[in-house]
């Protein structure tokens, strides 16, 4: 097969998945090597996921007295939407077949499916622990999408559409709009929203052990064994997919076009990946710098950035560069 | 931003990793390098608890070799126990270990938790850790040193 | 809260109690059967009124002067069909319902005639048939939601859903008069006909007086206060019907009288309707979010929908009002779209919670919980209706949100400040209402439904009746067509937008196919599609899941993780006042709880405490603001003209020929 051999869009889509299944732990892995590192230590290596979550499918499952299917099925229900999204976005090609079947109001329409079934199986558990955890993280689900509305709002303008493809080749065509007020807005707007949906500091702290500390942590305590393998894993890809996700939205170079040859998938493959390493980096160097919020301190946080994206929108209207 | 350049000059605190010892418990999966504990005071005077968190500091880091010590029983291969068993504390820490899922062990740190140390006359207590739940990895000392708890942890994780 | 209390003083002999239930059974039968048979025939005209086959009626006799004129078009069709559809769910339901709680005969009557006034109401030609027809709506449905009045809050909220809608009768009536006077006939046809010869200002005062009129009954900010209180006094289908069709009435309203016969207005009507409809809409959702009463949490979640419904409309005329009628088509099909599948979860929903209330007597989501076992199927159903009212994918209510977003985000923008101003404001208060809407139902599943039963009652619990399950399958139904499906109503839609030429409806909406096509505007959507792929993904994810699985040891059943105690009672458990905490904190300028705490100490010593009792009430502020200083300046005015009314005959002889000859004078 030539290098210049064109393969159907569905490919890239599934080497994407497959991609995203394989490289979530590594992308955990890297940002808590960094932390280790710039806090002097050794770390447990990049593997370090891996290897626990290899450990905790050989595990027992096991079932609380209890609870029902919500408990039982909201692992997968967690990942499912996750690899849809991955499938959705446009990380290594932009001829995604469901590209015209999910815009970005879709993608997180399903990211906060995802979450409703984490905080059901929380308070399915019918722990005090579990039902903590839920109200806080639906909470702030509420809080963070307004502003994650806006920022998709800000985005759609300079492609007229809020499909994923269209942006994405629209920052491609015109890269000079990246530095306009409305995209640099958007993009600070936007990353705050992924730090509050994938529960990194200063919202949540993902290593703590104190309970009465806990968002993410605490609706997931009663899950053991495989089930918790893919929680954790569903964590980490949702965290690698918004990382693509910002990463192509706002450096969309790298991407295959929609009828791609093998040399430009695999350019993509490895554009997207140091994309989104550098990103990890940067987001786990942050981390080190930078302590938990008090909890009611997060609707001023969450508030401040929807403030941010309106100022986008509105930036991007009036400063809209002719097309 | 002076912490960056802090960062910068302080660099690597971490003492470096002895040899790896020589007997071995087997992991409890069959996986290596990879140890999630939860830690159990059965009733000690938290000088244990101190050289723990001392071995998972920056300075010893049992992280490199795979431990790591979790919130809930149920995402943990075993106990990390500490302390004499208390009377108070004799049913909770059945059922501490009854919330790991199988395969798992039981580490017991410190003299209290191996024989009863100090306190094995007590009139409060039950007995040691070992005398309540089956334990596969005792940890001598009074307190042991962070190095020989990692070393202890070594013999599990396989790393 | 108590169901209604058992009608019978005397135990019954075995076979007299026997006959009793028969005949209990046959007029549930009946009652229940003449709501769903009025309900197919409500579809079955609405829906041959929108695919153009027109009704007209005209009884001369029946009201003197003008007669009864019924007259329907495609709009009204289209809400007739919308009615019928939630009668026939209702119906079949209340045969199961009436009968476990042994309903009486006058709520069993009414029942029907309600569902036969709200038929008859967008079916109404003319402005004197419109007024009848609304008036016997309001007058059955004001019957029935006093069906148990042996309790004292229902009585109350009888009384404030009385005057409530006879003030917004009032309004209509005024407003429907003057149309008519400065229309120059009683018949919609013939004041469309005139609507051109309208002046502005009796224009802006017909717009002014529908929207607090139609407004109030749609339950709009600011008048909406009947709604959390009369819907959870009435019995469940009662409130299915209210909450899904009745208030869709308010909806038919506003576009027939300001959308289609008063014509394009100025942009400041669709700016009134954005900006009245957001407000309702986050305000709604705040307060159901923070409900721990199910059925006002649902009553609520009505006001925030149709507040979505009003911004939807809104949209639609303000664009239109710009020159934008692609975009204003696809506002206006968002809204169409928001009002059937609002219609098909609400049923559902209250329907539901009906079903929960009869089988523990409980509408208390903190008393309630551990359903999911006892009670399955009803589970189930409003697992559906919740997804569909929180507005995720695979819900009903995706598509018609999606595209009223859409709608906002493709709106015009060169140089044009309001525009660039609203549809960011916009588009912000959609998504903190979907976003309060997800913690809403969330709640009201979560800890209604799932985990443990928190008190005896929800434990006793036992599942609902054939009928009642029935009833809500067809609703369930509807959801799943509108979640995944929408393709099924795309020619009723497009006939109804024909219609309403302007608000866009010379446009080609938007092309629900397999696909959802936004025309000449780059974006699509398949709900059916995204549903297909999501089943596969969490298939893949359980494949995922089940690696290594040979290598496990058997799986097991445990005790909950306590933290080392021996057990975790009922009680320690998560209560929706608890779940909805931070949002109430967050929110508390909006909310304004009252909070009470009471200390008692022991008689012997002030030093020691035998008992703090904490009280935390959320009542509506917009009631305790703007209602109560209303009824009090009315109250000390009334005091005040009372002096005019001593007792005395000869003085009242005196007014009514006072009156008389005024009336003389005037109409000379």
């Amino acid at each position: 097969m030539s290098a210049a051999t064109e393969l159907p869009g569905l490919t890239a889509t599934a080497l994407q998945v497959v991609a995203v299944v394989a490289g979530a732990p590594f992308v955990v892995g890297g940002m808590r090597q960094v932390r280790a590192r710039l806090e002097g230590r050794a770390g447990g290596g990049i593997g370090q996921p891996w290897r626990d979550l290899r450990k905790q499918l050989r595990k027992q499952q096991i079932t609380p007295a209890g609870t029902t299917v919500v408990f039982g099925f909201a692992p997968a229900v967690v990942a499912g939407t996750t690899l849809l999204i991955a499938a959705i976005l446009p990380l290594i090609a932009l001829g995604s077949p469901l590209d015209s079947a999910a815009d970005l109001f879709g993608v997180v329409g399903l990211l906060f499916l995802g979450t409703v079934a984490l905080t059901l199986a929380g308070l399915d558990t019918g722990t005090a622990f579990g039902g903590m955890g839920s109200s806080r993280e639906i909470t702030i689900a509420a809080l963070v999408e307004p502003t994650i509305l806006l920022a998709v709002f800000a985005l759609s303008v300079p492609g007229h559409s809020a499909n994923l493809a269209a942006i994405v080749s629209a920052t491609a065509d015109h890269p000079g709009q990246l530095v306009s007020p409305g995209s640099l807005l958007a993009f600070v707007a936007l990353a705050i929203v992924i730090i509050a949906e994938t529960g990194r500091l200063p919202v949540d702290n993902p290593s703590t052990h104190l309970e009465l500390t806990m968002i993410h942590e605490a609706m997931i305590l009663e899950y053991a064994g495989p089930k918790l393998a893919l929680v954790e894993w569903a964590s980490g890809m949702r965290l690698t997919v918004l990382l693509g996700l910002v990463a192509n939205l706002f450096l969309p170079w790298g991407v295959a076009g929609a009828h791609p040859s093998v040399l430009a998938v695999l350019i993509g493959l490895v554009a997207i990946s140091a994309k989104v390493a550098v990103l990890a980096g940067v987001l786990a160097t942050g981390e080190v710098f930078i302590a938990k919020l008090r909890y009611f301190r997060i609707p001023e946080l969450l508030a401040g950035s929807f403030l941010l994206a309106l100022l986008a929108v509105t930036a991007s209207y009036f400063f809209a560069t002719p097309t | 931003m002076s912490w960056i350049g802090k960062i910068g000059r302080v660099g690597r605190i971490v003492e470096p990793a002895s040899d790896p010892p020589e007997e071995r418990v087997a992991p409890p999966t069959g996986v290596c390098g990879s140890l999630q504990l939860r830690h159990v005071d059965a009733g000690s005077c938290n000088g244990c608890e101190l050289e723990i968190t001392g071995a998972f500091s920056s300075v010893y880091d049992a992280e490199r070799f795979g431990a790591r010590v979790v919130a809930s029983p149920r995402h943990a291969d075993g106990l990390i126990a500490t302390g004499v068993v208390t009377r108070n504390m004799h049913q909770p820490l059945l059922n501490t270990l009854k919330a790991v899922p199988e395969p798992r062990v039981v580490i017991a740190v410190g003299d209290c938790a191996c024989n009863g140390g100090v306190f094995a006359q007590g009139y409060g207590v039950v007995g040691s850790v070992a005398d309540v739940i089956p334990v596969d990895v005792q940890v001598p000392g009074c307190p042991p040193t962070p190095q020989q708890i990692i070393t202890a942890l070594r013999t599990v994780t396989g790393r | 809260m108590t169901t209604a209390l058992d009608d019978s003083p005397t135990v019954p002999a075995p076979d007299q109690g026997l006959t009793a239930a028969r005949q209990a059974r046959g007029q549930a039968v009946l009652s229940g059967g003449v709501t769903a048979a009025l309900g197919v025939v409500g579809v079955a005209f609405g829906l041959s009124a929108v695919f153009g086959q027109s009704w007209h009626l005209r009884i001369g006799w029946l009201l003197p002067l003008v007669g009864v004129v019924f007259d329907l078009g495609p709009l009204g069709g289209f809400f007739v069909a919308a009615t019928g559809g939630v009668s026939i769910a209702v119906g079949i339901y209340a045969v199961g319902y009436a009968q476990r709680e042994h309903w009486a005969a006058f709520t069993l009557v009414m029942l029907p005639l309600f569902v036969a006034a709200m038929l008859l109401v967008p079916a109404a030609g003319s402005v004197t048939t419109f007024l009848l027809a609304w008036e016997l709506m309001a007058g059955a449905s004001l019957v029935l939601v006093l069906s148990e009045h042996r309790r004292e809050a229902v009585r109350s909220a009888g009384v404030f859903y009385a005057v409530m809608t006879q003030l917004g009768f009032v309004a209509i009536l005024l407003a429907l008069v003057v149309l008519s006077a400065a229309g120059g006939g009683d018949a919609f046809a013939t004041i469309s006909a005139h609507s051109g010869a309208v002046s502005a200002g009796t224009r802006t005062a017909v717009f002014l007086l529908t929207l607090m009129g139609f407004g109030s009954k749609a339950g709009l900010l600011p008048l909406h206060a009947w709604l959390p209180r009369a819907h959870p006094e009435a019995p469940s289908p009662v409130s299915a019907l209210m909450s899904a069709a009745m208030v869709n009435m308010g909806i038919y309203g506003l576009i027939r009288i300001d959308q289609q016969i008063l014509g394009p207005g100025p942009n400041w009507w669709g700016l009134t309707l954005m900006v009245f409809g957001a407000l309702s809409a986050v305000f709604g959702v705040l307060q159901a979010s923070v409900a721990t009463d199910l059925k006002r949490l649902l009553a609520y979640s009505t006001t925030e929908n149709m507040g979505l419904i009003t911004l939807a409309l809104g949209a639609a005329a303000l664009l239109s009002s710009y020159g934008a009628h692609q975009v204003a088509a696809m506002a206006m099909t968002a809204a169409l779209l928001l009002i059937l599948s609002h219609a098909a979860f609400k049923t559902l929903a209250f329907l539901a919670a009906g079903s929960v209330l009869a089988s523990t007597g409980l509408r208390d989501l903190d008393k309630l919980g551990g359903l999911a076992r006892r009670m399955p199927g009803t589970t189930v159903m409003f697992g559906i209706a919740a997804l569909g009212a929180s507005g995720l994918p695979l819900g009903a209510g995706f598509v018609g949100e999606w595209l009223l977003l859409q709608s906002l985000i493709h709106s015009p923008h060169n140089n044009n400040t309001l525009l660039a101003l609203m549809m960011p404001l916009s588009v912000g208060a959609v998504a903190l209402t979907t976003g309060l809407g997800i913690a809403a139902m969330v709640k009201a599943f979560g800890v209604g439904f799932l985990a443990r039963p928190r008190s005896a009652a929800a434990e006793a619990a036992a599942e609902a009746p054939v009928s009642m399950l029935a009833g809500m399958t067809l609703g369930a139904a509807a959801c799943a067509v509108f979640a995944v499906a929408p393709v099924a109503l795309s020619p009723v839609l497009r006939q109804v937008l024909a219609a309403l030429p302007t608000v866009g409806g010379n446009e080609a909406g938007p092309a629900l196919g397999g696909y959802l096509r936004l025309p000449g505007i780059p974006g699509s959507m398949s709900p059916g599609l995204i549903a297909a792929a999501l089943v596969i993904a969490v298939l893949v994810a359980l494949g995922l899941g089940r690696w290594g699985w040979r290598r496990r040891p058997v799986a097991a059943a445990a005790a909950l993780w306590a933290c080392g105690a021996d057990s975790l009672s009922s009680k320690m458990q998560y209560t929706a006042t608890s779940f909805a905490e931070p949002l109430q904190r967050v929110f508390d300028n909006v909310l304004q709880p009252e909070t009470d705490v009471e200390v008692t100490h022991f008689a012997e010593s002030q030093y020691l405490v035998e008992k703090v009792t904490y009280r935390t009430t959320l009542a509506d502020p917009v009631e305790r603001r703007l209602y109560t200083p209303v009824v009090r300046a009315v109250t000390t005015w009334a005091q005040w003209v009372r002096r005019a009314h001593p007792g005395s005959v000869h003085l009242y002889l005196a007014y009514g020929a006072l009156g008389l000859l005024v009336v003389l004078v005037i109409s000379r």
